[in-house]
């Protein structure tokens, strides 16, 4: 084994310390209402795919901080989440949203689903279906869908069961707030089995985009 | 027509209706009326083949390489390349919609004259034009891979057409008179309500990864100063049939001519068929209301940026 001098470990003490530093602010003093969202979303924020309930670690804070006003005010309807996010002040949005944005995202995928829906879903979320209106999920949510800036959530890292409930709520109008009316606009051209591939095919990717090979700028 | 009681009723009753979705449109997301796709309304009939039927052979590969060319151009055709724009960006659908500069539309109708260049151009020499404006880099060569796959995918595309006929979906189509002049301050206000959330407040769109996702609408990064969407004329027909995406037709014309407007009125890559002054390329190649180089907009002359840099 190697042998560790004085001053390497003291180096490496600090670069310890440093990195606790380096944390986002949200690791380190996580707010207290975190502990009621982690009895459903998880410690590590990745939610329960099994109850449907949505991985919110590494979200754009603009739009987790959106979602909690939105379920507040009925904008997004749902009775669990409306009466968790009605209490809450601006400053603990604020600091709820800042603290799930700075989290990481780990952990696998769901299992690959039967070829044909694998093959139905890819192309739905690569090219779309302009025959019926339906732009590819990649167009916004980009490459891998791994999410862009704080309006396009990534929706790798999701489950099935929440991205289906998700564009059937869009369509159904119990869930809006999305710029432009975009994701109601395309949710209404869906089908149900459009619906169901597209989810099983996003739940089963993985969570980060692999290095590019396109030109950087 | 005769005046019924239930008539009376009824209008009073759709006023009540009307009031009501009105109202509904004051929510935040409600949605605006927006059509299926650029299609609609060009009267197009043609669909080109489904991508499943592409041949599994070399032809196929050919095909499918111009397809890729199509989605993601900085990537598949890389060495001709100058800014960070993808075919797809103006062809939507890979080329495939109506109403959204269709290459089966074009294919059929080339060889053709063009006052651009004032000469028969080959579809070859067409597509050297999208490279060398609108994607601000170089014409590959004739021959060269790259044109001989878009070549191939194009002509795939439009199987069964028939040549040099008018063919409806071809280009954008007309977006009817702007009822006031174009103006920049009603297309600033168009562009921050539906077009920032996207392409971003500067513009400058956004990337994942290095890769593209909204592309720049002006700037280093955009078409340049030569492209055919440095017309507004013809910017304002793309972004009615076809932005903000996914709700083609949802923009008035005065917004689509008023935001085709703003965005043309911002600076970009020099017009590489630069004439040593803004004055004399203007008088070659941009006389028309439609083109603002040349032009000065809120104090500043559009174009005056120099040469052309080498590439």
């Amino acid at each position: 084994m190697r042998r560790i001098n004085k001053s390497t470990r003291w180096v490496w003490a600090m670069a310890a310390i440093g990195s606790i530093c380096a944390m986002p602010a949200g690791w380190a003093a996580a707010p207290p209402e975190a502990a009621s969202c982690a009895a459903c979303h998880g410690a590590d924020g990745m939610g329960n795919a099994a109850a449907g309930y949505p991985r919110l670690a590494g979200l754009p804070k603009q739009y987790l901080a959106d979602q909690l006003r939105y379920f507040a005010d009925g904008t997004r309807q749902n009775a669990v989440m409306a009466g968790m996010a009605k209490p809450l002040t601006a400053a603990q949005i604020d600091a709820l949203a800042a603290y799930y944005a700075g989290m990481k995202p780990k952990g696998g995928s769901a299992p690959a689903p039967s070829a044909a829906v694998a093959a139905a879903g890819e192309r739905l979320a690569r090219r779309g279906d302009w025959d019926k209106g339906i732009p590819a999920c990649i167009r916004c949510h980009g490459p891998g869908a791994v999410g862009v800036g704080e309006n396009f959530p990534p929706l790798v890292g999701q489950s099935a069961a929440y991205i289906e409930a998700q564009i059937k709520a869009w369509k159904d109008g119990s869930r809006r707030g999305d710029p432009l009316g975009m994701m109601h606009t395309v949710a209404l051209r869906m089908s149900d089995t459009q619906t169901q591939d597209v989810a099983q095919w996003l739940a089963a990717q993985p969570l980060t985009l692999k290095p590019s090979t396109a030109a950087k700028h | 027509m005769k005046r019924h009681p239930t008539a009376l009723a009824l209008v009073l009753l759709s006023s009540g209706l009307l009031q009501a979705a009105a109202h509904a449109a004051d929510a935040p997301s409600a949605p605006p009326k927006a059509e299926i796709n650029a299609a609609v309304g060009t009267g197009a009939t043609f669909t080109p083949p489904p991508e499943s039927s592409i041949p599994d052979d070399e032809f196929g590969k050919m095909i499918k390489l111009g397809r890729d060319i199509m989605l993601d151009t900085p990537k598949y055709a890389k060495a001709y390349v100058g800014n960070t724009l993808s075919c797809v960006n103006c062809h939507t659908d890979a080329g495939r919609m109506a109403g959204s500069a269709p290459l089966w539309a074009a294919y059929v109708n080339y060889p053709a004259y063009r006052s651009k260049n004032k000469k028969v151009n080959t579809y070859e020499e067409r597509i050297q034009g999208c490279f060398m404006y609108s994607q601000n880099g170089k014409a590959p060569p004739l021959g060269s891979e790259t044109l001989v796959a878009l070549e191939s995918y194009s002509y795939w595309l439009a199987k069964g057409l028939p040549t040099d006929e008018k063919v409806a979906g071809r280009g954008y189509p007309d977006v009817a008179e702007p009822a006031q002049s174009p103006d920049y301050v009603r297309g600033q206000k168009v562009y921050d309500a539906k077009c920032a959330v996207c392409h971003g407040a500067d513009g400058q769109g956004q990337y994942v990864g290095g890769e593209t996702v909204f592309p720049p609408l002006w700037g280093d990064k955009s078409f340049n100063w030569g492209a055919g969407m440095g017309s507004y004329k013809n910017a304002a027909k793309f972004i009615y049939a076809n932005m903000p995406y996914g709700m083609s037709y949802s923009l008035t014309p005065q917004e689509a001519w008023d935001v085709a407007y703003f965005m043309d009125a911002h600076e970009r890559p020099q017009d590489p068929r630069w004439q040593g002054s803004v004055a004399a390329t203007r008088a070659k190649f941009h006389d028309t209301k439609f083109s603002l180089y040349g032009i000065r907009v809120n104090g500043k002359l559009l174009g005056d940026t120099g040469a052309p840099k080498k590439r």
